[in-house]
């Protein structure tokens, strides 16, 4: 199979530090990996090529970058499968960590956030005398969040921490909740408490936008974001309801609960919390040009048909579940 | 053609402007809307935080209502559309919605894994062909630049919006755009988010968005955005001024609901879109349309 493989390849001690597209036509075996293709150039064409792999069987978390712009490990990825127009593949380094040569990158952020959520078990009480003993259920839970292989391919692709770097990240808030959803974490009733007021904070877990590229990028089924949106639930459940996430969580949900939808104008005040005046003032401005428009939500909101019916369920689900 | 029609609390609320531009479109596509009166909020992601089960309870009695009719849903809300898919996915499992369909059984409801929720932009290219909607086009958007804006639960996770089985969904804005004879402007922020769900969370983050992804489809000469998702609207519209203070520069970028562009090219008149709602004065763009053909 003849494939051009198109690498964004930048040398920032070089002179020329600015990144470039180089394009490199060979060819591969139909079923070789974009790893199989990348390592093919560097041994066989052009030795200058930096790139970062070990264990080809994505298991290592060495070889994640961008390819055709979207996060995640190239020896997971099939060439085949990735052709663009003219059956080009564009490669480029990871997103949001600073380019040491071509395909590597500088881990430094990532694993400074990882050590900022104190990764490892912190147990409350006494000690037992012998083992923990945990449920199996719980266990099975969490291995699909030990499944992480820090390859970065969420931190890569992550919205927030492309605007902001003090964001704390999927990677790290994932495997904070590893510890905060371990029963043996926190106090005797697996409540990591003081772990979860630390996430609560700014650059935590509610600056998440939800816009799910960390599900899409991570190659090992972990969904970061799922994780974040479950501790979100944990930090409520655990009395932490003073941010505007919390108050933006259960409004929204006291709204669909009340009226079946959504009623907007409620949501922003009761979100920033009806005695936060300066942030409320703060809103005033669009608010009047959104009235000025005529682009105002109705001042009294609709109930939906048989509203009672979907009391009932918010009744129902919730009375089980819990 | 007719479509259970889900319309989402935005096209009525936020975003007022959007509900008629749908339904005045789809009259003229010759689709017939049976709305879903009783059918609540998807959750939109924010139910489902503190209760997923809860948010998949209540999809499914939405899917439940559209089996009763027979008819397929329609959303014109790319975060509807993404949290219904991400519902439907979980209902797939047979034990899962025997488990949901034990709480519809009071109202006499019972979901049996048939909808398929569409997008009306799905709809169009899968359901409608593009190739009808062209012989609708009576004043084509020669000359105009248009940035296309997805909205993220319209392009991610894959698997639940079944993007092997329907790989058109991937571009299907640039296809749009095209058959509207408009020009696609392409841009690293089209699948990207528009900060809209931390607006009141951390304001800054999200108006950086808004101003990152605006600069940077007009300083690609873009015209105006075309978006699928009201809620991506309300945060590239309504606040992008607020945005461009926060930038220290000028932005502009008229943000076009997507059955709005539709219209435009249909030749519906800027007033009947709904066009004088937006905050971003899409006057200037309106002086670029050619005027409509006779039918």
């Amino acid at each position: 199979m003849n494939v051009t493989i198109r690498v964004r390849r930048q040398d920032p001690e070089s002179e020329s530090a600015a990144p470039f597209w180089q394009d490199y036509p060979l060819e591969i075996e139909d079923n070789a990996t974009v790893l199989d293709a990348l390592i093919k150039i560097r041994e066989d064409i052009d030795g200058t090529l930096s790139l970062r792999c070990s264990c080809r069987s994505s298991i290592c978390g060495s070889c994640a970058m961008r390819i055709n712009g979207q996060a995640g490990l190239a020896c997971k990825t099939q060439a085949a499968a990735s052709l663009k127009a003219g059956d080009i593949i564009e490669v480029e380094p990871a997103g949001n960590m600073p380019v040491i040569k071509d395909l590597v990158v500088n881990f430094d952020l990532f694993w400074n956030k990882i050590m900022e959520v104190e990764p490892y078990l912190q147990p409350q009480g006494p000690e037992p005398e012998q083992e923990y003993v945990v449920s199996n259920e719980s266990m099975l839970h969490l291995s699909g969040v030990t499944a992480c292989i820090m390859c970065g391919a969420c931190v890569s692709d992550c919205t927030v921490m492309e605007v902001d770097p003090s964001f704390l990240g999927p990677a790290a808030l994932a495997k904070a909740y590893r510890f905060t959803a371990d029963p043996r974490d926190g106090d005797d009733a697996g409540v990591s408490k003081e772990r979860l007021e630390q996430l609560n904070g700014p650059s935590g877990m509610w600056d998440c936008t939800r816009c799910l590229e960390c599900v899409q990028a991570c190659p090992k089924g972990v969904a970061p974001m799922e994780r974040i949106m479950a501790m979100r639930d944990q930090a409520i459940a655990a009395g932490l309801r003073n941010t505007n996430g919390a108050r933006h969580t259960e409004a929204f949900a006291e709204s669909v609960e009340q009226t079946g939808s959504l009623d907007e104008l409620t949501l922003v005040p009761k979100s920033l919390g009806m005695t936060n005046v300066s942030g409320l003032l703060s809103y005033a401005p669009v608010a009047i040009q959104a009235l000025t428009h005529g682009k105002m939500p109705p001042l009294i909101h609709k109930k939906i048909e048989g509203v009672e019916n979907v009391r009932r369920l918010f009744e129902k689900v919730d009375e089980t579940e819990r | 053609m007719r479509y259970a029609f889900f319309p989402g609390c935005v096209s009525r609320g936020g975003c007022p402007e959007l509900y008629p531009a749908a339904a005045l479109i789809c009259k003229r596509l010759g689709i017939d809307l049976w709305e879903m009166q009783g059918a609540s909020c998807t959750g939109a992601g924010v139910l489902q935080e503190k209760n997923q089960l809860l948010g998949d309870t209540l999809n499914a009695r939405t899917f439940a209502m559209a089996e009763y009719w027979d008819l397929p849903i329609m959303t014109i809300c790319s975060t509807c559309q993404g949290v219904m898919s991400q519902a439907n996915h979980r209902l797939r499992n047979p034990e899962y919605r025997a488990k949901v369909n034990g709480y519809l059984a009071e109202e006499g409801l019972e979901y049996k894994g048939n909808a398929r929720p569409k997008h009306l932009l799905w709809i169009l290219i899968e359901d409608y062909g593009l190739d009808k909607l062209a012989e609708l086009i009576t004043r084509p958007l020669h000359g105009v630049r248009l940035a296309p804006f997805y909205g993220c639960y319209l392009v991610r996770p894959t698997d639940a919006l079944e993007f092997a089985d329907n790989p058109e969904r991937q571009d299907s804005l640039e296809r749009l755009i095209e058959i509207l004879g408009a020009t696609v402007v392409d841009f690293s922020g089209k699948t990207r988010c528009c900060g809209f769900p931390i607006l009141t969370i951390n304001e800054r983050n999200s108006l950086a968005m808004v101003g990152k992804h605006t600069s940077e489809a007009k300083d690609l000469g873009a015209d105006a955005m075309i978006t699928p998702c009201p809620l991506c609207h309300l945060n590239l519209d309504s606040f992008q001024p607020k945005a461009a203070a926060q930038a220290g520069r000028e932005i502009g970028l008229p943000i076009l609901h997507m059955p709005q562009a539709i219209g435009l090219a249909m030749g519906i008149s800027p007033q009947e879109l709904g066009l004088r709602r937006h905050i971003v004065n899409t006057r200037p763009l309106m002086t670029q349309l050619t005027p409509a053909a006779a039918h």
